[in-house]
């Protein structure tokens, strides 16, 4: 869109209709994006047709890169692997494929690093959790998921990008907790439990899962980061994500992994009246109080 | 689920392989390739069943005008046929690019 | 002292640690105790239900926030000790109905409590500890993650109550849109579905399925057998590498994880040949 002579955008608004959702990208797309421009390579890519041997028995139609794109290619002129979900395959959900491109994607990076190579890693989780129809094959494969995340943030920050539309739920959200960075939008979502479930598990009174902005106050991206979940809130826009995801590995490792915060977790426990239930501002709150 | 494969003729020309689409709901993906043979080759595996007739209608109409000798696999998660004629035009521009 | 709830796992807990496991401070449902194994001290975890839990929502021994928190500061603890020594074996014992379901657990992030015990699993397990899950009841979805997932070995009795799983059926039916009946047809042709535990057995991630007498019932002999199974498992956790692939190297993926084994294959080929 570009602005006629005698009627000019002011700069912010022509910044608006200049930006590019990232949301709007697919997995392919996003990992693209995400990758210094003519860098990316994909592995097991659409054609080398690794699908999930599970879906067709059951009459669900695979996807030939089972909802995970792993590419590798450079993030800052450095040597990077990302992968990207597909939340709109199934969901996102984790199946043996899929899990397993993840899991190796993060092992090769670690192999990498133990050779002297700092090759990085960025996950764009869109995620409903495992997938139940590999069920428990699902739950081995995110264990070696976890095992590989964790081997590898030794070395090197590992980002995780949630963005939207599907969020990150399940299994998935566990492998956020485990990263060294969390980058989100307002639009994302990050919790371990659907509210459906929730409310399915714990009737309506204890959460009602048709109550929108309710959810995006205690699970959305703003609060996770408002109350100390998530390192950086982003807008839904593609150069901003990736000049973010750059300057984090600029900044190197955090100071302390969110999942070895255990004092400081056990403190904000304490705190909190478990009589009742809490507003979004109030934990919040009560969680900056603990900030010594 | 079912599988449907179709057959057409080709001018024998080989397209450059070409991905597009996912498989979420109302969506397609396209894996184009050049053919082995003269012939162009679909298969296509989809979610709804029983729309033989119109998915044979989208291809016919496809291959009026497509003439190089392809192998198109389909996934389908219940597509409409505009939406599926759109995936194989942009599946055809991306080969072409 | 509030009342306590039995539970199998709780049972085995005290069986082979000859301890109740409970704690001056955090959740009632944490049992923790050092104990002695094959002449060399071991630590036993373990949850069990607890009703004056400060969660309303993870009274029958989930995993909740306070259980993952305190959970993973206990193992940081032992990891701490024995950083110049032996590294001594950390023995779970599992009966752990899944992940606390919440509003309250939501709004503090319960998946960073789950992430942080998972954390202190694997580093335990790199740094050379022997980590042995003992599977006696449940461990669904979030509490198998937490609780098993990183272990070098996992053991299981073989038994109907044992329960090894992504989600329990009822829900799992609502939520993949199918009726109970339909899925228990489809687990019979789809192995990884199926909710026995002889067929989680198949799949190539346990270190044995044991046959115990009278499961919720522990006795000296069948404690002794547990035993003597733990010390198989932890010689087996010294004398392999330190990282989980010997799931994807035993008979049961060769059958059941071939795609596993294929994108293993196929992505070390093509990320060396960039």
């Amino acid at each position: 869109m570009t602005a006629s002579a005698e009627f000019e955008l002011a700069p912010e608004v022509q910044r608006l209709s200049d930006r590019r959702s990232y949301i709007e990208l697919n997995a392919r797309a996003r990992a693209t994006q995400l990758l210094d421009p003519g860098t990316f390579h994909e592995l097991l890519g659409p054609f080398d047709r690794v699908e999930s041997p599970w879906l067709p028995l059951q009459g669900i139609v695979p996807q030939s890169d089972d909802g995970c794109v792993v590419a590798k290619g450079r993030i800052d002129g450095q040597p990077a692997v990302v992968i990207a979900m597909e939340g709109k395959f199934q969901g996102g959900s984790i199946g043996e494929v899929c899990g397993m491109k993840m899991a190796m994607a993060f092992a090769l990076a670690r192999q990498d690093n133990e050779k002297g190579i700092p090759t990085r890693a960025v996950l764009s989780l869109e995620s409903g959790g495992v997938r139940l129809q590999e069920a428990n094959i699902g739950e081995l494969v995110i264990a070696e998921i976890y095992a590989e995340l964790v081997a590898l943030r030794k070395h090197i920050p590992v980002i995780v990008v949630i963005a939207g539309s599907t969020g990150c739920f399940g299994g998935m959200s566990l492998a956020a907790g485990l990263s060294s960075y969390v980058i989100m939008t307002r639009q994302a979502r990050l919790s371990m439990n659907g509210p459906e479930v929730i409310e399915l598990e714990a009737g309506v009174a204890e959460l009602d899962a048709s109550n929108r902005p309710f959810i995006w106050g205690y699970c959305g991206g703003a609060q996770r980061f408002a109350a100390g979940a998530a390192d950086l809130l982003v807008e839904d826009d593609a150069e901003e994500i990736t000049s973010a995801v750059k300057e984090l590995f600029r900044k190197g490792q955090p100071a302390q992994l969110r999942s070895a915060m255990y004092d400081r977790y056990i403190a904000f426990l304490s705190a909190l009246d478990t009589t009742r239930q809490w507003t979004a501002e109030e934990i919040c709150q009560v969680w900056k109080e603990g900030a010594k | 689920m079912e599988k449907l494969s179709f057959e057409y003729s080709a001018s024998g020309k080989k397209p450059r392989r070409f991905h597009v689409g996912v498989v979420g709901s109302g969506d397609l993906e396209i894996l184009l390739e050049p053919s082995n043979d003269s012939r162009s080759h679909v298969t296509v595996q989809t979610s709804v069943t029983g729309f033989e007739g119109t998915w044979k209608a989208v291809l016919d109409r496809f291959f009026e005008r497509y003439e190089e000798a392809a192998n198109i696999e389909i996934h389908d998660s219940g597509a409409t046929p505009g939406t599926v004629a759109l995936r194989l035009q942009q599946a055809v521009e991306g080969s072409r690019a | 002292m509030s009342a306590i709830v039995t539970s199998r796992g709780r049972k085995w807990f005290e069986a082979l640690s000859g301890s109740d496991g409970r704690q001056p401070v955090g959740p009632g449902s944490l049992l923790i105790a050092d104990g002695v194994l094959g002449q060399e001290k071991v630590a036993y975890i373990a949850l069990a239900p607890d009703p004056e839990s400060r969660f309303p929502r993870a009274r029958v021994a989930e995993v909740g926030v306070e259980e993952g928190w305190y959970g993973t500061r206990a193992l940081h603890q032992v990891i701490e000790a024995d950083r110049n020594g032996i590294k001594r074996p950390i023995i779970t014992v599992v009966d752990s109905k899944n992940q606390a379901y919440g509003r309250r657990e939501e709004m503090v992030g319960i998946h960073l409590a789950g992430a942080a015990i998972i954390a202190a699993y694997a580093e335990a397990r790199m740094a050379g500890h022997p980590v042995i899950a003992l599977i006696v009841g449940r461990a669904v979805s979030g509490s198998f993650l937490a609780l098993c997932g990183q272990a070098n070995e996992m053991i299981a009795f073989d038994d109907p109550e044992v329960l090894v799983h992504a989600m329990y059926k009822d829900a799992a039916a609502r939520i993949t849109r199918r009726t109970v009946e339909e899925l228990d047809k489809l687990s019979e042709k789809i192995v990884p579905m199926a909710y026995d535990i002889k067929s989680f057995n198949k799949l190539g991630g346990l270190f044995k399925l044991i046959d115990v007498a009278a499961p919720d019932t522990p006795t000296e002999a069948t404690a002794a057998q547990v035993k003597a199974v733990l010390l198989e498992a932890i010689a087996s956790a010294r004398s392999t590498p330190r990282d989980l692939y010997k799931r994807l190297e035993s008979d049961g993926a060769r059958n059941y994880r071939q795609a596993s084994i294929e994108v293993r294959r196929k992505m070390t080929e093509q990320w060396a040949a960039l």
